[in-house]
Formats: C-alpha cells, structure tokens, sequence
C-alpha cells in the first residue's frame, strides 16, 4: 500500500473543524480530489479532512460536509474553483451560500430512503475502524459468535434475505446447504465483479464502508464453518480493491480478522483478488475458475458451488450486498428487517439509478416501491429534458421497460411477471432519442463480447444475433430477419449452459416487444413521420 | 502517471517464482507483469507453466482470455472508455468517435507519439456521472464531445 494512498483516505492536518469530501470513485469522477486539494491548500490548519464514501446522491457530487455544532452541513456540487468563495461565506461554520443544501440527511432524496445496508455509507471514514464501531459495526458479529452456525443461518433464512447478486436464491438456504456439508475446508467467495452497467452499489460500499463487507463475511464464516474467504473484485474498480485491500489489513491489526475473530477463538481470514476484465467472470462458477488462476469458462452444474465450489471444497458464493445486508439483520434481527418489503421480496433492494436521469443514485428502499416513482419522483425524469422513453432495469441481461410498466413495484415475482428481472437493482433511464433496435444489436454484441465460448447458442448465436440485428437495421429482408431473431431466442433461452447466452434474449425480445416501431425500416419510419 | 519498465524476461520470471507457490496464483501473476510491464509478454508463457507445473496451453489460455492482459506496451496514458449502456443513454458514442477523430485512433490504439492508448470497458460504475472514463485510475465523467479536449490534456499531463 503506497503512503500516498494511505494519507489521501486519511485526516489531512488536525484543524479544529471537521470537513468530509467524498473519495468514492463517483465522486473523483466529479471532481472531488481536486476540491480536497483547494481545501487542503486554502484553510491549512484550520480543517481536519476526513475522506468518506458518497451519499449516493451523484449530482451533488463533490458533496463537502462541514462538522458544525448543529450538526454535519452539506454544500454541493462544489468545483475547486468555488473553495475560496465559500470558505470566505463562512462555510466552516455552516454559513449560508448559494450551494449550502444544509443537513445531508434532510435532503428529500436521501429522507425518504430506508438506509439499512448503507446506514454508514458516506458518513464514516471508510478506513477508520473505531469510526466503524461507533456507528454499530461489530454488533451483528458478536451477536453471531454468541450463536451456533445453525443459529445464524436460521437468522439469515428467517431475514428472507435473496441474493442481490441477480439471481434472487435465498441467502439462508444456500447457507445451509454449505454448513451440512462435510469438508476439512470450506469458503467464503464475495462476488464484487459487479459488470452491469447501470450498477454500481457493490463499489460504494467497498469504497464507502468496507467493514461492514468484512463483518458480512465473516459471520457467514462462523455460520457455516468456514475459516478462509476471498473477495473477488473486477478490475474497473481501482480504488475499491485498494481500500478492501487497506481494511483487511486494518481488521487484521485489530484482530476482527485472523486466529481469533474478536478473541472468540475461531478464525477467518480474507483475500483479495482482482478479475481482468471479463463479465462472465461474474458468473459464479465462471469466478471459481478465475480465482483457480484459469479461463473464466462456466462450470456446469450439478456440482453446486455449495458443495463442491473453490478448489472443489464447499463454497458460498454470494453478491457484496447480500453479504452487507447481513450485519444490519444480525444487529436487529430477522424480523425486522423481514418486516421491510412486500410479497417473497423481503427487506431493502438498493437500487442504483443512472443514465439518462436527473438525478441519479443510490436508492436504499423496502421492495415494493414502483418504477416509475424512482425513474420520475426520485430520478426527476431525463437530464436532456426529453420524455422517457424506456428504462433498462437488471443490467444487460434484463429488460427494457417502456413507461407503461412503470407502475411495476420492485418485487423479484412482480418483475418477473413483466418478462424482466430485478437483477443487481441498476436502472439505467433513457430518452425518446434512443434506438430500440440498436439497443437489441448491442445486447448481442455485449453476449458475442464477453461470451465464455463454451456453448454454442451463446458462441454462434450471439454473432448471428448481431448480424441479423444489423441486416434490420439497415432494412435488409426485414420480415424473416426478425423471424430468424426470434427463433434464435428460443435456441439461446433453451440451449443455452448459463445465464449469459440464456438471458441475452431477455433485453432483446423486450425490445422488439414494446417498441415495434423502432424495427421498422428506415424508409418506413420516415414515411410514418 | 505509471511509468513502466522495458520488458525483461529475466525479471519477469523473477516475479513468477516469487509467486509460484501461491494457489492459483496464474492471474495474480499476470497482474503484477501488466503493472510493471504494461503488458504481459508471451514469452512469459513456457515461464509461468513450468513454475506452476501446468500445460503450455493452459497458460496460454488464461492469458489470451481476459481482456487486460495485453500482448504489447500501451501509451505512456490508458484511457479507458465506457461502452455499456448507462453512458450510450448520455451520449457516449458521440464522445468516443470525437477522441478517435482528434487523437487519430480506434480500440485499443495508441497514438503515434507513444501517449496515449484508448481501451473500451463495459461500465466503470460511474453510471449516474455518464459518460466516464478511466484516465489511468483516474475517473472522469460527464464527458461532452465539447471537453474532449479537456480529457485529452488531462492524458497527456
Ligand atoms: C453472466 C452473469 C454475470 C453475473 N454477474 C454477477 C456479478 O457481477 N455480481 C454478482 O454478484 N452476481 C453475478 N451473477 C450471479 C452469480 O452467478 C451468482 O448468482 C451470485 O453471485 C450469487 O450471489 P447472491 O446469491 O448473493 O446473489 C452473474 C450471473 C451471470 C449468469
Ligand atoms: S451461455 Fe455463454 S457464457 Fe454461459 S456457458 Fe454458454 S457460452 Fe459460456
């Protein structure tokens, strides 16, 4: 770990007046280091700096907040360039200025969430692990060391926590499945390859509060009897595989991780390993493979990971937010946080906003709220200001709502019901002057991308898709083109080993669903016109 | 801005055995080739499955499949730009052929005076700040076909 890296996550100077500016790579990418340098530059001693992870709200990034004795102040979007003028209005002392939006957590967009999993995101400093304590991390832990493993997976199936990976498996009864299973080792894999576009929540709260990523793990070591965990992070992600990297060993040095978890007598550990640019990799069996040092090419199943997973020993593979949801559940109890969402969709789905849309972010909410209320009354419709015309929910393998589907509540069934998928939670908002068409070639070019070659729907389909998609686009035999589309649906769904090639479909037939008139040759479109 | 060594295939073996014993330690070698390197010689091949008693094609194999590991040195700057959807709703498209047009390349080019190499990658997790791009490790969003010219500059210093 390079110093620099260490002093830029770290309090700058030890000024009497605590100011935080969001290191979340979001937040860079809007400009936040530069602010922290002018701050650091131009009020010296006066700030102690502390760098946390985002709100989530990304068009008020960079977010600086002040400590002020009525409480923390927000000003943003703050620019480098507005430092000095708003040191010189009294920012440090929570004064007024045309950026001030006054305390964070009265901002209506974050007011009407349900942070539960982010309860500490963009509030902590993310490598302070003191700072993580007293904010109620470590409860949930030593609650499940007072407990047996049977205890604690009957908690977590109790939670109707379902993975938030894409799939939706219940989380405690793959739990269970991997604690009968005898083994002289067995382990904990964390699923940070987070590929869809549209999604970014693992990546917050790696970069925002990696504890609690620790702290999850480490319980489901202690439910199922596992001692060694690997948390595999896509290579897109720099500075969060450094900031697990740093928390690691800070838990280790604290002793929350190693021989003696907390003094409790048993022991877990971690590593982390970075994937190499493959989306399959996310794919659990395809990740296996990956962090065995091989190919990312999908394992079939039976074995289930479960049982025969990481160097063939019992593996639970779960998604980075399953596994910080657990804390929260171990702090408070199944109940309540069963007692959020609706129908078997239990709990909080943190929803990741993007795109085309005003106001993106993340959404932390019970399952039940509906699509449209986050695309229009949290999203605050397009940032072009055109109507919406379509909204692709569940990452690149999920569908394309059109804004008839927006009363949809977030619900895995309901979803479902819609011919789409809740997935990871990422919607991503777009305007009337998207081509539908062309969204579908891109679903399968994505496949013929990122497609693990071993079976031959996805392999071939995914190129003839992307042919076939390029011959109606150019209104090419358009009629028997779209018939040849369908079928190689049917083919991909059916034959296909995983869920690459068997929900590339997915996007595309959505596609040609809901907006026929995007299909329709050139000529005729502007005939119609 | 990283600066990387001249190939040297007695150093790079030099890493493979330092790391040979780890468990699937394949990909973790390649990484820290590319992070000297930039890029992961395939001379380091026979290197690699005689360290770790595997087959030539495996290693072969591994390498070849993951879209990091490259077969050649990248500009001094790699410019990583987003493909996936979140940044096509913003625009993207139009931002990635304006840096083709200025700087004279495509995917995976670099340009003539050695500076820069542009990559694709499908999302960055940046997708509320579309269009992004890594400069380095360096994230940037809300790119326009305007501040190309900004993006190009910050490669380049
Ligand atoms: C092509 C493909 C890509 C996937 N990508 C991811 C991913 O990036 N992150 C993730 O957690 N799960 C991903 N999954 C789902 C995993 O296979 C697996 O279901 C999940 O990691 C299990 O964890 P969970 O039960 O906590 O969701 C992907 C699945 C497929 C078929
Ligand atoms: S569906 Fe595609 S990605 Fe999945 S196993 Fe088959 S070829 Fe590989």
């Amino acid at each position: 770990m390079s110093a620099a890296f260490a002093n830029e996550n770290h309090q700058v100077a030890d000024g009497p007046v605590k100011v935080y500016v969001p290191i979340d790579a979001a937040a860079i990418a809007a400009g936040s280091n530069k602010v922290a340098r002018a701050l650091a530059a131009a009020a010296g001693e006066r700030i102690a700096m502390v760098r946390n992870g985002s709100r989530g709200l990304f068009w008020l990034e960079p977010m600086v907040e002040v400590v002020t004795p009525r409480g923390r102040i927000a000003y943003g979007p703050v620019k480098a360039a507005d430092v000095e003028g708003l040191l010189a209005a009294g920012m440090l002392e929570g004064a007024e200025h045309p950026l001030r939006l006054g305390r964070p957590e009265e901002i209506p967009y974050l007011a009407k969430q349900t942070r539960l999993t982010y309860e500490r995101v963009g509030i902590v400093d993310p490598l302070d692990i003191a700072d993580y304590r007293a904010h109620g991390g470590f409860l949930g832990l030593r609650n499940a060391i007072g407990m047996t493993g049977e205890a604690i997976t009957e908690q977590v199936t109790q939670s109707g926590l379902r993975g938030r990976g894409g799939a939706g498996f219940p989380t405690g009864i793959k739990w269970t499945t991997v604690r009968k299973a005898e083994a002289d080792q067995k382990y904990i894999v964390c699923n940070a390859d987070e590929g869809d576009s549209g999604t970014f929540a693992d990546r917050m709260v790696m970069e925002g509060d990696p504890f609690v990523l620790i702290e999850g793990m480490t319980i489901a070591g202690l439910a199922v009897g596992a001692t060694e965990g690997y948390i595999y992070i896509r290579s897109e992600y720099p500075h969060a595989v450094r900031t697990m990297r740093r928390a690691i060993e800070i838990a280790r040095a604290d002793g929350a991780l190693g021989g003696s978890v907390l003094g409790c007598g048993r022991a877990f550990d971690l590593h982390v390993r970075m994937g190499a640019g493959a989306y399959i990799c996310g794919e659990e069996t395809s990740l296996l493979e990956s962090l065995e040092g091989r190919r990312g090419v999908v394992r079939a199943k039976p074995p289930l990971p479960a049982l025969q997973g990481l160097w063939g020993k019992p593996t639970a593979v779960n998604n980075v937010v399953s596994l910080c949801s657990v804390p929260w559940i171990m702090t408070h109890g199944a109940k309540a946080y069963a007692d959020y969402g609706m129908g078997r969709s239990r709990g909080t789905l943190c929803i990741q906003l993007g795109g085309n849309v005003k106001y993106g972010g993340l959404i932390e909410l019970g399952f039940g709220v509906t699509l449209g209320e986050i695309v229009d009354d949290f999203g605050g419709g397009t940032i072009t200001g055109r109507p919406v015309k379509a909204a692709m929910c569940g990452g690149p393998l999920g569908a394309y709502f059109p804004r008839d589907l927006f009363d949809t509540p977030f619900d895995y069934e309901a979803f479902a019901a819609k011919g789409g998928l809740v997935g990871h939670g990422g919607v991503v908002v777009f305007d009337d002057t998207v081509d539908m068409a062309d969204q579908a070639r891109f679903a399968f070019h994505f496949c013929e991308t990122e497609s693990c070659g071993k079976c031959t729907p996805c392999r071939i389909g995914a190129t003839r898709g992307r042919e076939t998609m390029e011959k109606i686009i150019a209104g090419r035999d358009i009629e028997r083109n779209l018939t040849l589309i369908e079928d190689l649906c049917v083919t991909m769904t059916d034959g296909s080993l995983c869920a690459m090639g068997g929900l590339t479909p997915v996007p595309v037939k959505s596609a040609m669903t809901h907006f026929p008139e995007d299909f329709v040759p050139a000529e005729r479109k502007q005939a119609a016109e | 801005m990283p600066s990387f060594e001249r190939w040297d295939l007695a150093e790079a073996s030099k890493v493979v055995t330092a790391r040979a014993s780890e468990q699937g330690a394949t990909l973790e070698i390649f990484h820290e080739l590319a992070e000297r390197f930039g890029f992961v010689d395939r001379a380091i091949v026979p290197v690699v499955a005689e360290a770790l008693n595997l087959s030539r094609a495996e290693v072969y194999g591994t390498l070849t499949f993951y879209h990091d590991f490259r077969d050649h040195p990248p500009g001094r700057c790699t410019i990583k730009v987003c493909r996936a959807e979140a940044c096509q709703s913003r625009g993207a498209l139009a931002v990635s052929e304006e840096l083709f047009r200025k700087l004279g390349v495509g995917w995976h080019g670099t340009t003539d005076d050695g500076a820069i190499t542009v990559e694709p990658v499908y999302c960055l997790g940046l997708c509320a700040n579309a269009p992004a791009v890594l400069v380095n490790d360096e994230p940037l969003g809300d790119l326009r076909v305007e501040t190309v010219d900004e993006l190009i500059e910050e490669a380049r210093s």
